[in-house]
């Protein structure tokens, strides 16, 4: 499977680095971890697609799906995407107005913690 | 070459089993294609793109149906670069897809959970020239085409 995820805590947050192709065959082990990561109790998430060389939409849905559910247990979801390929399909889909995207890690802590 | 009911050559035919797992090399094949044929390196992305959504409509269509016929995937350059992906499953009209590619009807493509009018959105938003029609058994035909240089 060519999708790698890896996750570590830093300030406060979970974040969740995703690199590879995130498609219809992939975009359910996404979903898995995310939902694992929010069952034991890691609420604040960073999702970061710097390194995701495909995304479509079955990977926007799972990131979607994501983001409800973290706020359902009060929780956060943000995204850095500092590449414009993929910030293009949020754009086109309207999703940029549904997540907070950001253009670096740094900046997403810093943003999340704020907010 | 023999000519199809379309009246282009198709050049390639691939005929996938429905499963996610080939979506991929469907992608892989068409942009493969796409450089051989003459697409510009910038809309090779989109070519990706639109082949995957295309191709990945096609298998959650046949798996929901259950359905383990191939899904068909036709290449042919006839003065543009042109793909089409055809499924056996029973859906909607062919207008009323087309309709939801473009946006109608959905103001939140992402709100609908079976992922399939987020799927349609990317598809007619990076397909300009973007053809759904109905096959006679009741499948669906996404006809798209990209121009060459």
């Amino acid at each position: 499977m060519d999708l790698t995820l890896n996750s570590h805590d830093q300030a406060g947050h979970t974040v969740l680095a995703v690199s590879g192709e995130v498609d219809v065959y992939t975009a359910p082990a996404l979903r898995d971890r995310i939902a694992d990561l929010l069952d034991s109790g890691q609420h604040r998430l960073v999702i970061d697609l710097g390194g995701v060389e495909f995304l479509d939409s079955t990977g926007l849905g799972v990131l979607v799906a994501g983001l409800n559910r973290a706020r359902e247990v009060g929780g956060s979801l943000s995204l850095v995407c500092p590449q414009e390929r993929v910030l293009k399909l949020f754009r086109i889909t309207g999703l940029d107005e549904v997540f907070t995207v950001y253009s670096t890690v740094d900046e997403a802590l810093a943003g999340s913690s704020a907010g | 070459m023999t000519g199809t009911a379309a009246g282009t050559d198709v050049t390639v035919t691939l005929r996938l089993p429905p499963s996610a797992a080939h979506v991929r090399t469907a992608r892989l094949i068409a942009a493969a294609m796409a450089r051989r044929s003459g697409v510009g390196e910038e809309i090779l992305d989109e070519v990706r793109l639109a082949v995957g959504e295309a191709c990945a409509r096609a298998v959650r269509m046949q798996e929901r149906q259950g359905m383990a016929a191939p899904v068909t995937v036709e290449f042919a350059e006839t003065g543009r670069f042109r793909v089409s992906v055809v499924d056996g499953a029973k859906t909607g009209s062919g207008d009323e897809l087309t309709a939801m590619a473009n946006g109608a009807g959905a103001p939140a493509p992402w709100a609908d959970p079976s992922g399939d009018a987020l799927g349609l959105a990317l598809l007619g938003a990076v397909v300009q020239d973007l053809v759904v029609d109905q096959e006679a058994d009741g499948g669906t035909r996404v006809t798209m085409s990209w121009p060459l240089i």
